[in-house]
């Protein structure tokens, strides 16, 4: 059984970037796995976080790229062979607006529902050293699977974005139909691949806690990706809108 | 500062599979970085020595290769380039010396994020082999060069190699941009959170700054190569049309319309330019350290130098135009880049002035890492001088792709930033190994190594101010380049013999790693905190507890000490500085 001992040997598990972790955290009171020298979650949390933070800069260097070659491909005039003169053939995409609001909703509900889930676990950790105190019961009841549901809504979201290519196909955009339809695809696809790599990591969370992992170890794995989910919707927001008022 | 990096305490991996294949160990990963590098340095020189013996005797048949085509030379040439520029250059100085020495040098157990330290070093791996594959699949190598320009690269028909070499060439590229974004990640975060207690920003050692301010930089310019690489093979494999313009070829005209080539060349700079950084900070870290240990006196100015990092840095991202002047560019656009680019030339003055003033008046320890360390200097000022004539666009509409531009920037990312790799592997040998390298065979590479770099980069620059172009494959069928063939047959003699030289470097490596004398903690009486742990290091660093640092990294004759030397984790009470 736990008792209350100075920490005799911490190991400091890693892990990568909102996942893969590295080894397990070797506890020294064994037993339940909590108690003695419990690995400092805190300051792992704020390295992942710190980690999330510089990978999404080079997230935003690769938009801010493909932005300015959107921005200058728009206003780049082409030579026309037939009268040799320069004109420009940038045709606006027509985008199926309806489709694609739907599709910012889920995503904005997903938003939404890491957000709730990034909350419970973190009270659920927050709680956990008291729930293993012997005799203390928490009371608490069942907890909402809210990220589930995030997997669900995401999952939702990019069956979306697929539908809205159909629709742009049915309307005669193809990838190499023109630049603009070009930039529409590249730029759609690029989210959701990233949006994808963030539902892998949120399956691997919820696969972990099947796992009777440490729920502080869930925890950061929720936590970031929940932030990271955030800046995929606002990332989502940034695309529409340039697509949009820049069509 | 983390506490967290206090604690480490469980023991190595066991299996040579985890302990040496995948290992999560920082210093093994360093190493395998590399190896990796040393494999890929040995290709690409040899494959400049063809393109060498090719220029000045392009019908002589060759054992086994037999003659080289003029197409051949280019694909020697775009694979030379990127060989070394990608895998030679940005993966030893500070994907190996940074992995391993930067944990050490902060006083942390490992990296911050092991598993994706392993990820990177893997993904350069598979990059590393896909390169090589385009020599072996039909049509061979693409022949785009390093840079590859559209529409050339962006075309399947353009050319032999320009097939499925071209599309194995931007994978590759691809796969190292992902592999150098989570190095860069791992650096920076490792640097501001893993810092040992007492390790304040302004006591890290200038290695630990530079490879710190380095992975800014690749984490700001990768996404941008990659980005632009996806555009690339968007274009060559699926129709669009984002660098090609109407175009016509063999005759056929192609389906491609209104795409731009500057676009890819603005793309690619953007990337290109501060990626010449990430070749040369690096060396100017390691310089730094060996200046100041070996002349036995702090660094000259140390807040200088880190800030001189810094404004180098962020210079080195507003001067991508200078490599398109012949683009057509505006001249007000033109002049904005010129006035940039000359202005690198301040903080590089100040980082080389403060070396010479670390020198000055010490007492100067010649040994093999420290002659490395000037002739890095000596490199970075002979090649950094030909910068300012080429960032004047009037000049450089005549320079512009001629053998002065080899020249340049040979001397300064290409043989500087290999000067910083041999100072850090004589260096830091001994941490790794547990031996000493050589002196006296040091000393033989070093004198063949500086007299034949200077051999054959030198004549160049009159060779390019004679109108001799890069990138043409042979010059004996020019009239007007006739009276430059001694001079290129001389070049041509001078890199066979400095190749030749590396052997020894490359024997000496092998043969001490085994042989060599064996090597105390700390053999060049250095301060970081590398040296104050057993040699080589512990799985954990520093063996079960977390050093803490009480002064500043260059602490070397300080008055009242009672050594000529201050580590950094002494006790603060030893002397005030």
């Amino acid at each position: 059984m736990a008792t209350f001992s100075p920490p005799v040997s911490i190991d400091v598990p890693k892990t990568g970037q909102g996942g893969g972790s590295g080894r397990p955290p070797a506890f020294s009171g064994g037993g339940d796995g909590r108690g003695d020298g419990l690995p400092d979650y805190g300051a792992r949390l704020r390295r992942v976080r710190l980690g999330l933070a510089i990978g999404l800069t080079s997230v935003t260097m690769i938009f801010v790229s493909l932005t300015s070659a959107y921005v200058v491909r728009r206003g780049l005039p082409t030579i026309d062979e037939r009268t040799n003169t320069y004109v420009r053939d940038w045709i606006p995409v027509d985008l199926p607006v309806t489709l694609l609001l739907i599709n910012t909703l889920l995503l904005m509900a997903s938003s939404i529902t890491v957000e709730l889930a990034r909350r419970q676990i973190a009270r659920q950790a927050a709680l956990a050293s008291v729930g293993s105190i012997p005799g203390v019961s928490l009371g608490e009841g069942k907890s909402f699977p809210w990220l589930a549901l995030t997997v669900l809504l995401g999952g939702g979201f990019l069956t979306g974005q697929w539908m809205a290519w159909r629709e742009l196909a049915d309307r005669g955009f193809y990838l190499a139909t023109s630049a603009s339809s070009s930039f529409v695809y590249l730029l759609t696809a690029t989210h959701a691949v990233h949006l994808a790599g963030g539902m892998l990591v949120l399956l691997y969370a919820v696969a972990v806690s099947l796992l009777h992992k440490p729920v502080e170890e869930r925890g950061i794995v929720v936590d970031v990706t929940a932030w990271y989910w955030h800046f995929m919707f606002l990332l989502w927001l940034y695309i529409f809108g340039l697509l949009w008022f820049m069509r | 500062m983390a506490t967290s990096a206090t604690i480490h305490s469980h023991a190595g991996p066991q299996g040579f599979i985890r302990k040496y294949i995948f290992s999560l160990d920082h210093k093994v990963i360093g190493l395998q970085y590399y190896f990796l590098a040393l494999v890929a340095v040995f290709v690409g020189m040899f494959l400049s020595v063809l393109m060498r013996i090719h220029m000045v005797w392009p019908t002589a048949v060759l054992p086994v290769i037999g003659t080289i085509a003029p197409e051949t030379y280019l694909q020697l040439l775009t694979m030379h380039g990127t060989i070394m520029v990608f895998f030679v250059l940005t993966t030893a100085p500070q994907s190996g010396f940074g992995n391993y020495f930067l944990p050490i040098q902060i006083g942390a157990p490992d990296m911050a994020f092991p598993v994706l330290n392993m990820l990177s070093f893997w993904t350069t791996f598979v990059a590393f082999v896909t390169l090589l594959a385009a020599f072996f699949v039909a049509g061979g190598a693409p022949l785009h060069g390093w840079t590859g320009y559209a529409p050339l690269s962006a075309l399947t028909n353009s050319g032999p190699g320009e097939q499925m070499g071209a599309d194995l060439w931007i994978t590759s590229i691809a796969l190292f941009c992902i592999a150098s974004l989570m190095g860069a990640l791992n650096f920076i975060t490792t640097t501001l959170d893993l810092r040992a207690k007492g390790m304040t920003m302004m006591r890290l050692p200038l290695t630990v700054w530079s490879w710190f301010i380095t992975a800014i930089l690749g984490l700001l310019a990768f996404g941008v190569l990659l980005s632009a690489g996806i555009l690339l093979l968007l274009d060559r494999n699926l129709g669009t049309s984002f660098y090609v313009p109407l175009v016509v070829v063999n005759g056929q005209v192609m389906a491609h319309k209104g795409g731009s080539p500057l676009l890819w060349q603005h793309l690619f700079w953007f990337f290109g330019h501060p990626e010449v950084y990430i070749a040369i900070l690096p060396g100017m870290g390691v310089a730094s350290q060996l200046l100041s240990t070996f002349s036995r006196k702090p660094i000259f100015g140390y807040k200088a130098m880190v800030y001189a990092l810094m404004a180098i840095g962020l210079l080195g991202f507003m001067v991508w135009g200078h490599h398109m002047f012949m683009s057509g560019m505006s001249p007000y656009t033109a002049f904005s880049f010129s006035l940039m680019t000359m202005a690198i030339g301040v903080p590089s003055a100040i980082k080389t002035f403060n070396w010479l003033g670390t020198i000055y008046g010490g007492h100067v320890r010649f040994q093999t890492p420290m002659l490395f360390a000037i002739g890095f200097v000596s490199l970075f000022v002979s090649g950094g001088l030909s910068g300012p004539f080429l960032a004047q666009p009037v000049l450089d509409i005549q320079l512009h792709d001629t053998a002065f531009v080899v020249a340049h920037f040979h001397l300064i990312m290409g043989v500087a930033a290999i000067f910083g790799m041999f100072a850090g592997t004589y260096y830091w040998f001994p941490k790794m190994f547990g031996r000493m390298m050589n002196e006296t065979w040091g000393h033989i590479h070093f004198v063949i190594t500086l007299v034949g770099a200077y051999c054959i980069f030198m004549p160049m620059h009159y060779l390019g101010m004679a109108a001799q172009p890069r990138r043409y494959s042979q010059f004996t069928e020019l009239a007007y380049l006739q009276h430059l063939l001694p001079l290129n047959r001389f070049i041509t003699y001078a890199a066979i013999i400095t190749v030749l030289g590396q052997f020894i470097f490359l024997f000496n490596l092998i043969h001490s790693m085994f042989w060599g004398e064996k090597a105390s903690d700390n053999p060049w009486e250095a301060t970081t905190l590398e040296w104050t742990t057993t040699t080589p290091p512990p799985h954990d660093n520093f063996g079960g507890h977390t050093p803490v640092v009480n002064h500043g990294p260059y602490e070397y004759n300080v008055p009242g000490a009672p050594r000529d030397y201050i580590m950094q984790t002494d006790p603060a009470t030893v002397a005030s500085h």
